[in-house]
């Protein structure tokens, strides 16, 4: 158990600069999800903090060591690989042996740790077996396992998920995350997946283009997104983004006349999440209904507003569609209503 | 796997006879020079020399291979043998020692050169032994290392084939796995002993059986650099013992020494067929 902290973190491969300075406090026994668009730099950041890849710049400190220069063996840290990475001529238990072994521990100490973690990843019936004769996710399990052995001060995981189906992609995501919770193990866990990151992160990263666009609990990004892009990353279906202008008071959308909660004048962009959109037949904005999803407790409409631009509501219950185009007029509190600025996209208000 | 390929190449009735005759018409063509050979090292010298050749087996099996094996024409073939062992398995394993170590240096380090080291090993590829045959003759000659092993061994150990197959095979090792050890604590050389060296096995199961051949087999190479009979190895004594002017050719003798010749590739083989026949088909991944 250990804090970690990343000071201004870089890296650059040749000219081009991957990750442009990262800045994190990770407490003790806390569980970080770093989300992000694919080629973002999220495995490079977590591969920069196991010591697979070096920093061009700032300082890693794990506990309290500077741990830049330290071998990935002596940051105590353990990594669960995104395709395992198993010795394929190994046992499951020589698998997860294996660190151990190469540590200098006798024989029966690690075989009484290997059978611990076995008991406790239930892979007891499967020590014996070669990766080969395991499913995905039994050998997902024995990534896992073979971490824990270790007792590392901190998890990382890059995408350790991505591979299993949606099923069991939601239940090792309960398993880890209660596994984690048991252990107190400080962790680092990268995926894509938003859905991923809201339900088992403690804080999460939003990672674009090399740097960290908002760091905060997933509550925290869902309801006051710091930027266009979280804003636009996080939430499903994703939110909807117009250019509208502040004048007299209030927000124009072409001739739309909408709330205006922080009093901005001129052009600026204003995201509303589809969920929070409510029908109300004296709502402001107007919009043709042009497809139905109904996903049983809610429905997605996605339709065009009179300026053309592309709009989805979610209304929860079903709505079927009579015929195709009908107009619906909606309503959205001025408290969820976001504004960002149009040129950085840095939230306003 | 198996299933399929018998499902491959099912036949019926006819074709099946058909390919059967094809079949044992090939073997038998192939077979008739050994079985001639085996013959002829079973009878004495006069049966041999007096037209029609004898095609069954005589009585004098034991006496002939006895008088190769201990006698022999220049050298007792036991020695002959032995140097040929010693020669091949030598190869083999020196071959397959400075390959995967070639291998692993040009996969997995990063160090200046790397590339062009890789090419330079990989243009030696086009320069048989016969091609450098002579400066390689002056530089054992130089290290006087004529009329021995390490004369017969070390100018045929580098092997661009050999590197060039491993280096392929560690490219599809995925990069996770030597970072997985990494993170595991292992160093480089763990990683080779722990992790590549049991993985590669098949590959050099398959690498030693095709490499043992290729040694026992050197004709040019033994022939130049051994003048003394008892470094002799066995491909190039066989010639070794035909007679130069108007002596009579011991056949029966030189007919056992062949039969001899074959066994140990033979044995070789087949003892390590179906780890050779892995190695080929499919890697353990
Ligand atoms: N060894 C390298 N040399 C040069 N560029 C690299 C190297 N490794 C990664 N990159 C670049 O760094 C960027 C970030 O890569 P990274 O693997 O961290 O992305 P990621 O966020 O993990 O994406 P994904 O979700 O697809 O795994 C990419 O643009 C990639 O091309
Ligand atoms: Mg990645």
């Amino acid at each position: 158990m250990a804090t970690v902290s990343l000071d201004n973190i870089k890296k650059r491969f040749g000219p081009t600069e991957v990750i442009q300075g990262v800045s994190l406090d990770v407490a003790d026994g806390e569980f970080i999800v770093i989300v992000g668009p694919s080629g973002c730099g999220k495995s490079t950041l977590l591969r920069m903090v196991a010591g697979l890849e070096t920093i061009t710049e700032g300082e890693l400190r794990i506990g309290d060591r500077r741990a830049n220069d330290l071998e990935p063996m002596d940051r105590d840290i353990a990594m669960v690989f995104q395709n395992y990475a198993l010795y394929p001529h190994m046992s499951v238990a020589q698998n997860m042996g294996y660190g151990l072994k190469i540590a200098g521990l006798p024989k029966a100490e690690i075989a009484t740790k290997v059978a611990d973690a076995a008991k406790l990843l239930q892979l007891t019936e499967l020590l014996d077996r070669k990766p080969r004769q395991l499913s995905g996710g039994q050998r997902q399990r024995v990534a896992m396992g073979r971490a824990i052995v270790r007792a590392p001060s901190v998890f990382l995981f890059d995408e350790p998920l991505s591979n299993l189906d949606a099923k069991l992609r939601v239940q090792m995501r309960l398993e880890i995350r209660e596994l984690q919770a048991k252990l107190g193990i400080t962790s680092l866990y990268v995926t894509h997946d938003q859905v991923e990151a809201m339900t088992m992160a403690d804080r999460m990263i939003v990672m674009n283009a090399g740097r960290a666009e908002q760091i905060g609990t997933p509550l925290d990004v869902y309801e006051r997104p710091a930027t266009l892009f979280a804003a636009q990353f996080i939430g499903s279906p994703s939110m909807n983004v117009l250019e509208v202008e502040g004048r007299d008071g209030a927000l124009w959308l072409g001739d739309m006349r909408l709330p205006n909660p922080t009093g901005h004048i001129g052009p600026v962009m204003l995201g509303l999440r589809p969920e929070h959109l409510t029908p109300d037949p004296e709502g402001a904005i107007v919009m043709q209904v042009l497809l139905a999803e109904p996903l049983g407790a809610n429905t997605l409409l996605h339709g065009k507003l009179a300026t053309g631009q592309g709009f989805t509501a979610s209304l929860p219950g079903v709505h079927a569609l009579s015929h195709g185009g009908e107009t619906l007029r909606l309503s959205i509190s001025p408290a969820n209503m976001h504004l960002f600025d149009t040129a950085t996209g840095a939230r306003l208000g | 796997m198996a299933r399929e390929i018998t499902g491959m190449v099912e036949r019926r009735g006819f074709g099946l006879w058909l390919t059967h005759l094809v079949m044992i018409a090939g073997v038998l063509v192939i077979f008739f020079p050994i079985w001639l050979a085996f013959v002829a090292s079973t009878v004495t010298q006069p049966e041999i020399v007096r037209p029609p050749m004898p095609l069954w087996p005589g009585d004098q099996l034991i006496e002939n291979y006895t008088a190769a094996l201990f006698a022999g024409v220049n050298v007792p073939v036991l020695t002959m043998l032995g140097n040929s062992l010693i020669m091949a398995v030598g190869i083999a394993v020196g071959k397959i020692i400075i390959s995967l170590t070639s291998a692993f240096a040009i996969v997995y380090f990063r160090f200046p050169g790397r590339n062009m080291f890789f090419w330079l090993i990989f243009l030696t590829l086009m320069l048989p032994v016969e091609v450098r045959i002579v400066p390689t003759y002056e530089v054992i000659a130089g290290f006087g290392m004529l009329n021995s092993y390490q004369g017969l061994i070390f100018p045929l150990i580098a092997s661009a084939t050999a590197t060039f197959l491993f280096r392929q095979f560690f490219l599809t090792i995925p990069d996770e796995l030597a970072e997985a050890a990494h993170v595991d604590g292992a160093s480089p050389m763990q990683f080779f002993w722990d992790i590549l060296l049991p993985m590669s096995r098949t590959n050099i199961a398959a690498l030693f059986v095709i490499l043992f051949i290729y040694g026992w087999n050197q004709y040019l190479w033994p022939l130049l650099i051994t003048t003394d009979p008892s470094m002799n190895t066995i491909v190039m004594g066989i010639r070794q013992m035909f007679p130069s002017g108007d002596d009579v050719a011991d056949w029966p003798v030189i007919m056992a020494t062949s039969i001899l010749a074959m066994i140990p590739p033979v044995v070789v083989v087949i003892s390590m067929q179906k780890l050779f026949i892995r190695g080929l088909v499919d890697s353990e991944k």
